[in-house]
């Protein structure tokens, strides 16, 4: 059974690892690499893309601008559709409300969909606690539950994976599957497991892609049909997502889910579209008898409570940022030791954990751009670290500090030295002075500059500053 | 979100007067490139002004979590260009802090606000300014080579100046910009992200070291110092360790690479 990834405080020891790891470097590299090729095959037309991301994070920045009507609405139009709507604040009430329907079912077996807010509250490691059979069917997911792992991206949770190392843990894990490395065999092999365990599950768990206010309809995407399959065959079906997934109208899928399958794997659209509004009627032959929406907090209200903060909650799940991040490329998912990876898990972390465990994430970033350049919902992710870093090191106490976990990075050696900083850059005397003393010192520079030169050759400054220069010239 | 595409700005009739604010990192590590940037305005009939005032546009500690301190650097600067001339930047980088990162750094402060605004209107950076302001075509002198360009993050995404140093370059006759994998990618500098994630700072910067020597060419060419010194200072470890005498991977400021190839024996 996979379990939640407890978040190790030495970001750096695990990131270490995995830059020096030569075959995940290789897969990371190569998977970015297409995907990112696969995006811009889907987007040849930059105006149009940029006039459509405009109105995707039209659609977003509206449904949270609107967001406590919005998801009462949503309640409203479920329950009157049939579908039963509950609350989570935290990840063990969500469980609890899981467990809780199960026992009412005597359920002892759930098949899932995709769901990363399953990964989220570790729902898998609580259904196990309590006897109850959570088994994966998305393929990927279903790989990385085999080898007790969690996802390292969230759409395609096994891409750290070779065809080689999946072939292994199939013929380790699944009775009389002899190795093989073929592709298609193994697809087979793991469809054929899964296709018996469609038949005898009592519940069906989903997540959601969006959350429709307007008609009460849960809008979901795939590419398997295992989604279908866990949300029409078992009796119960139960979907859980956050509380910022809601949209307000019908219409606002459209160009959401333009962008959402173009800016993730680079498909056009995606297999299987699912719009789930109500469980089956007494003149329709499938369906479940029961439909269940959770809808979780679990810290979103501290990211939505914040002018500035509350973008990051616009986000689609579409994974771009990841695929485009020169530093997922080089570390991949699992060394940022959260459920959400990337950029967008740097800026979701800190409200589902806290910034005191989370922080290192903020500063795992050259604040390059890549991500903000891609994201679908434009969610200016660089603007969100230099906000997460400087909350991070804020004083405590202070205005500065408003989130949970705030002041956890600061220290009063790093403090003390961008004081000094400050105030020789914002004397001209004081930089004249020291500037002149390291240009005219410069023999002496350290040829040791800490982390600098473990990798480059000592930065030396010039014999002379521009300023001399300029001076000299104009006598 | 603060970033500009070339159909969004609007750019000024060349001025007769325009000041120069240098950064740090060219008045203290690479003063030739400032000079050079000064070298080439006046050849094309702008008289440059260098404050002697300015120090750094607050950046470092800006992107490193420390507003306060950034704050009190950013506004000595601010009251340095006082002359409604352009403010041209050899950095897209530091160009990009003063042009969208003041106004947010002032935001609280109504006063400071105005005054940050009224600057970043104001703020061009090198190679945006001599295209599209005032519009550089120069013979180029220098014998045939072949460089590769890296463009700086926040001078492709913030001031949304990705093409400007590869037209500039695309001007000169006989030097070919050689195809590099991954042009976009980012060096990996990223400020304090360089000794703060020593490993994933050295396996970017390593990558892009490599990708560009694979593009076949002779030296590389950046409107940065920070990546530059990024970049040059991984090669020349490269070379350090290898035991290699004469640079892999040698470089320079666009500035002074410009300077050199449009004939620098002109100057009066």
């Amino acid at each position: 059974m996979s379990q939640p990834i407890e978040f190790h405080p030495s970001f750096a020891e695990r990131s270490k690892a995995a830059v020096n790891d030569a075959h995940l470097r290789q897969s990371f590299r190569g998977a970015m690499d297409f995907l990112q090729a696969k995006r811009r095959a889907q987007f040849p037309d930059a105006a149009a893309l940029e006039t459509l991301r405009d109105l995707g994070a039209d659609i977003r920045r509206y449904a949270l601008a609107n967001l406590p009507a919005l998801l009462e609405q949503l309640e409203a139009q479920l329950t009157a559709n049939g579908v039963k709507v509950h609350w989570a604040e935290t990840p063990d009430e969500a469980n609890a409300i899981v467990l809780d329907i199960a026992r009412r079912h005597d359920a002892t077996r759930m098949v899932k969909g995709k769901s990363m807010v399953s990964e989220e509250v570790g729902l898998n490691h609580a259904m196990a606690a309590a006897g109850i059979e959570a088994l994966e069917t998305d393929m990927g997911e279903y790989i990385v539950q085999l080898a007790g792992e969690g996802p390292s991206h969230i759409i395609m949770p096994a891409i750290h994976k070779t065809k080689q190392q999946i072939a292994e843990l199939f013929a380790a894990k699944l009775p009389g599957v002899s190795y093989t490395d073929n592709v298609d065999e193994l697809i087979r092999i793991g469809r054929e497991v899964l296709r018996k365990k469609f038949a005898a599950a009592d519940i069906g768990l989903s997540g959601v892609n969006f959350a429709v206010a307007e008609t009460g309809t849960l809008y979901l995407v795939e590419n398997e049909g295992n989604g279908r399959m866990c949300t029409t065959v078992p009796r119960v079906h139960i979907a859980i997502t956050g509380i910022e997934k809601v949209v307000a109208k019908l219409d606002h899928v459209v160009p959401l889910n333009s962008l959402l399958p173009r800016s993730a794997t680079g498909q056009p659209v995606e297999t299987y579209q699912n719009f789930i509004s109500r469980p089956r009627q007494p003149d329709e032959l499938d369906g479940p008898d029961e439909v269940h929406l959770i809808l979780l907090d679990n810290g979103r209200t501290q990211a939505y409570a914040d002018v500035q903060l509350r973008a990051t909650l616009q986000c689609i799940r579409c994974g771009a940022c990841m695929n485009h991040c020169p530093v997922y490329a080089r570390i991949g998912g699992h060394a940022y030791g959260t459920t959400y990876p990337g950029p967008i898990g740097a800026i979701i972390s800190p409200h589902l954990l806290g910034l005191a465990d989370t922080y290192p994430l903020a500063f795992a970033s050259t604040l390059c751009g890549a991500c903000a350049e891609v994201c679908p919902v434009r969610i200016p992710i660089p603007d969100i670290l230099i906000r997460l870093r400087n909350e991070a090191q804020a004083r405590p106490g202070t205005t500065a500090a408003s989130l949970r976990g705030s002041g956890a990075a600061r220290t009063a050696g790093i403090s003390a030295i961008w004081r000094v900083w400050s105030l020789i850059y914002s004397r001209l005397g004081l930089y004249r002075l020291t500037s002149w003393f390291m240009s005219r010192g410069r023999a002496l520079s350290p040829t040791e500059q800490g982390a600098w030169t473990k990798s480059r050759t000592p930065l030396v400054p010039a014999p002379k500053r521009l300023r001399d220069l300029l001076r000299e010239r104009q006598r | 979100m603060g970033s500009d595409t070339q159909r969004t700005r609007r750019y000024p009739p060349k001025p007769a007067d325009a000041y120069l604010f240098a950064t740090c990192l060219v008045d203290q590590f690479a003063p030739q490139a400032g000079l050079d940037t000064v070298r080439l305005l006046e050849r094309e009939g702008i008289a440059v002004h260098f404050p002697e005032e300015q120090t750094c546009c607050g950046q470092p500690a800006y992107s490193s979590g420390y507003p306060d301190e950034a704050r009190a650097v950013a506004r000595r600067q601010l009251e340095l260009f006082t002359q409604p001339w352009p403010v041209v930047v050899p950095s897209g980088s530091c160009a990009a802090m003063m042009r969208h990162h003041y106004p947010k750094l002032f935001a609280n402060d109504p006063a400071l606000l105005a005054k940050a605004v009224a600057l970043s209107d104001r703020i061009f950076e090198l190679t945006e300014f001599l295209v599209h302001v005032v519009g550089f075509r120069r013979e180029d002198c220098g014998a045939p080579c072949t460089v590769a360009l890296h463009t700086s993050c926040q001078a492709r995404r913030e001031m949304g100046v990705a093409e400007t140093s590869g037209a500039l370059l695309a001007d000169l006759a006989a030097v070919t910009v050689a195809v590099q994998a991954r042009a976009e990618e980012c060096c990996g500098f990223g400020g304090t992200f360089a000794v703060r994630q020593p490993d994933i700072s050295a396996a970017m910067v390593t990558d892009k070291v490599a990708s560009l020597k694979e593009s076949g060419a002779q030296s590389v060419v950046s409107a940065d110092c920070g990546c530059l010194f990024n970049i040059l200072g991984r090669a020349a470890k490269q070379d350090e360790l290898a035991g290699r005498r004469q640079a892999s991977l040698p470089g320079e400021h666009i500035a002074s690479f410009l300077w050199r190839r449009t004939g620098e024996r002109h100057e009066q």
